[in-house]
């Protein structure tokens, strides 16, 4: 029997062969992910283990970006520790200030994630790196603090789903709605502790920016990781980037599935999460009118050039934001602004009247940079529409792509783009 | 070792809470667990924190600690004085978190569906029996693994690897 690309991976992490799902395995692990809420409690506890210095100083990445630009004394004091620390153990992987971006967006643009490592982050968006072919998953702060001392990490192999993504993709579909879909299709746990490894022809079609988005929202299904089949837009995408070797695995024609979905694209339309799960997807103009105060445009999930392309084209169309409208644009690293800046779109963002902030993921986990108020409804191009997610327990998030949310932003209500 | 018994009051929650609503983002700008554990599932129900007593059980249904990987969520709970969490299952990075910084978790439908709210009930952690004993009711879950039994002994997985 084969294996999945998954358990490929994972194998040659352990030097092993072969290893199948339900087996407990402990592979070394190429990067350690942890960011400003997360370093501090990993950077305590590896404190209390004993050992002075990190695995491997090349191997950790502490990338700043949740609550900075610093939102207060606390946050700042925490950065701090982290900056501390990552001195001391001489990090070369430190990000904070000028050169930081929202962590998912930062590791692949940089090359210091690759096809075929296995990370793992004390982020539950690490999963995002699956776009590149390679094993990544969120795990808890102790999690990285043992691996930062050992470079090392405990798994049980996951069972994987196979997501075969057929048919057509209808005007406007993105990775995005492509993901909203399945998470609506299979349930907020409809993939729990499971791996879900996207095929199929429609996969051809996804730029490595809808591979990442896809990739970075299998968490919002229970999964361990999600996966994509690294090929020659992997290629074109990684081989000016990266810092290390890399290597790209496939699965086997007889590897293994739980479960195995046929996603007939054609049939998926710009969906929107309505409130308060992100399997409450449905298609946009299947909504009925409703109101919002904000929109939101960046995030993991949504803030690279790719998205701000699309966005910025529709706006441009729309002319200015809703005066209603609180739009904000954030660019998820200085290279997307930058990237932005020279092919005018943030003049476009400008003179339509949003607000275009450092990057930042900010109002994403309700951090800072546009908390909402009690009854405010938010347009946002994040992962999570839970309960207080941006802010006051009586707001509300709607997910949704770039263009639902360039839509939105001109029109005041939920709208889909064809209504520019 | 000697049995390890968990007994409290039981405060009941549906599917998919998640780490949102068990310590909302807006408190993680501190670690220290008696600061988050004042603000503890204060989006689900802001009354919790006033109710828990020490030694009391959180009992949910599907997905539990879904969302985030913050550390801050089972911090919170343990720190609020909850002994042990009763779900029908968990999310994954929650169950390692959990596990890790020594907050005992069980995953048990048959309990989940006979507890209300309110309850009292004991847990016998390496028998993996829950008694209600409001209902004079028993029901069984899969015993606590002794090394993780010894991690909740160290305070959590660093402890524990350091001995």
């Amino acid at each position: 029997m084969g294996s999945t690309i998954t358990e490929k991976i994972l194998a040659a992490h352990c030097g092993k062969k072969v290893v199948e799902a339900g087996e407990f395995i402990e592979p070394k692990v190429d990067i350690v992910l942890s960011n400003d809420v997360t370093a501090p409690l990993a950077i305590k506890e590896f404190r209390k283990s004993g050992v002075k210095k990190v695995f491997d100083k090349n191997k950790i990445a502490l990338v700043m970006d949740h609550f900075t630009p610093n939102k207060d004394i606390l946050s700042a004091e925490h950065v701090k520790f982290v900056r501390e620390f990552a001195k001391e153990q001489k990090i070369k992987h430190y990000y904070e200030g000028g050169n930081v971006g929202v962590e998912h967006a930062l590791l692949p643009e940089k090359g210091i994630v690759v096809p075929g490592d296995v990370v793992i982050g004390a982020d539950s968006h690490t999963c995002t790196y699956g776009a590149l072919g390679a094993f990544s998953t969120g795990v808890g702060s102790t999690d990285v603090a043992a691996a930062m001392a050992t470079g090392k990490v405990w798994f049980k192999v996951p069972q994987s789903i196979k997501f075969v993504l057929k048919g057509k993709l209808n005007k406007w579909v993105s990775g995005k709605d492509i993901i909203l879909y399945i998470i609506g299709l299979i349930g907020v746990d409809g993939a729990l502790y499971q791996s879900m490894e996207f095929t199929g022809e429609i996969c051809k079609k996804l730029t490595m920016a809808d591979r990442f988005t896809i990739a970075n929202m299998a968490i919002e299904a229970g999964g361990k990781n999600g996966i994509f089949t690294p090929d020659e837009i992997t290629e074109k995408y990684i081989a000016k980037r990266a810092q290390r070797k890399y290597k790209f695995y496939a699965g086997d024609k007889d590897a293994k599935y739980a479960k195995t979905f046929e996603i007939d694209c054609s049939k998926i339309y710009p969906q929107v999460s309505m409130p308060f799960l992100p399997s409450n997807a449905k298609a946009a103009k299947d909504v009925k009118k409703t109101y919002i105060d904000q929109v939101v445009i960046g995030s993991c999930t949504n803030g690279r050039i790719e998205d701000l392309r699309v966005a910025a084209a529709i706006i441009k169309k729309g002319k200015k934001v809703n005066p209603n409208v609180r739009t904000l644009i954030i660019p998820a690293t200085p290279d997307v602004y930058s990237q932005a800046l020279a092919e005018g779109l943030m003049k476009t963002f400008m003179d339509a009247g949003a607000i275009i902030s450092a990057p930042t993921c900010g109002p994403c986990l309700g951090g800072h940079m546009g908390i909402l108020a009690s009854g405010e409804k938010c347009v946002a191009t994040t992962n999570r529409n839970f309960v207080g997610r941006m802010g006051h327990v009586k707001s509300e998030v709607i997910l949704a792509s770039p263009a639902v949310a360039a839509a939105s932003a001109i029109k005041g209500y939920i709208a889909t783009p064809d209504e520019i | 070792m000697s049995d390890m018994i968990l007994k409290g009051v039981v405060h009941k929650y549906g599917s998919n809470v998640n780490t949102d609503e068990i310590i909302p983002a807006r408190y993680l700008n501190t670690t220290d667990p008696a600061i988050l554990a004042k603000y503890c599932m204060e989006d689900i129900d802001k009354d919790f924190v006033k109710k828990v007593k020490k030694g009391d059980i959180i009992v949910a249904e599907n997905n539990f600690g879904c969302g985030s990987s913050r550390e801050h969520a089972p911090i919170a709970i343990k720190a609020a004085g909850v002994s042990a969490v009763i779900a029908n299952s968990f999310a994954r990075i929650f169950f390692r978190n959990a596990i890790n910084i020594g907050l005992p978790i069980l995953e048990s439908p048959d309990a989940v569906k006979a507890i209300k709210n309110g309850d009292m009930i004991e847990i016998n952690l390496n028998q993996g029996i829950i008694k209600n004993i409001t209902k004079n009711e028993t029901y069984k879950s899969q015993p606590f693994p002794e090394f993780m039994q010894k991690i909740i002994k160290a305070g959590g997985l660093l402890g524990y690897i350091k001995k």
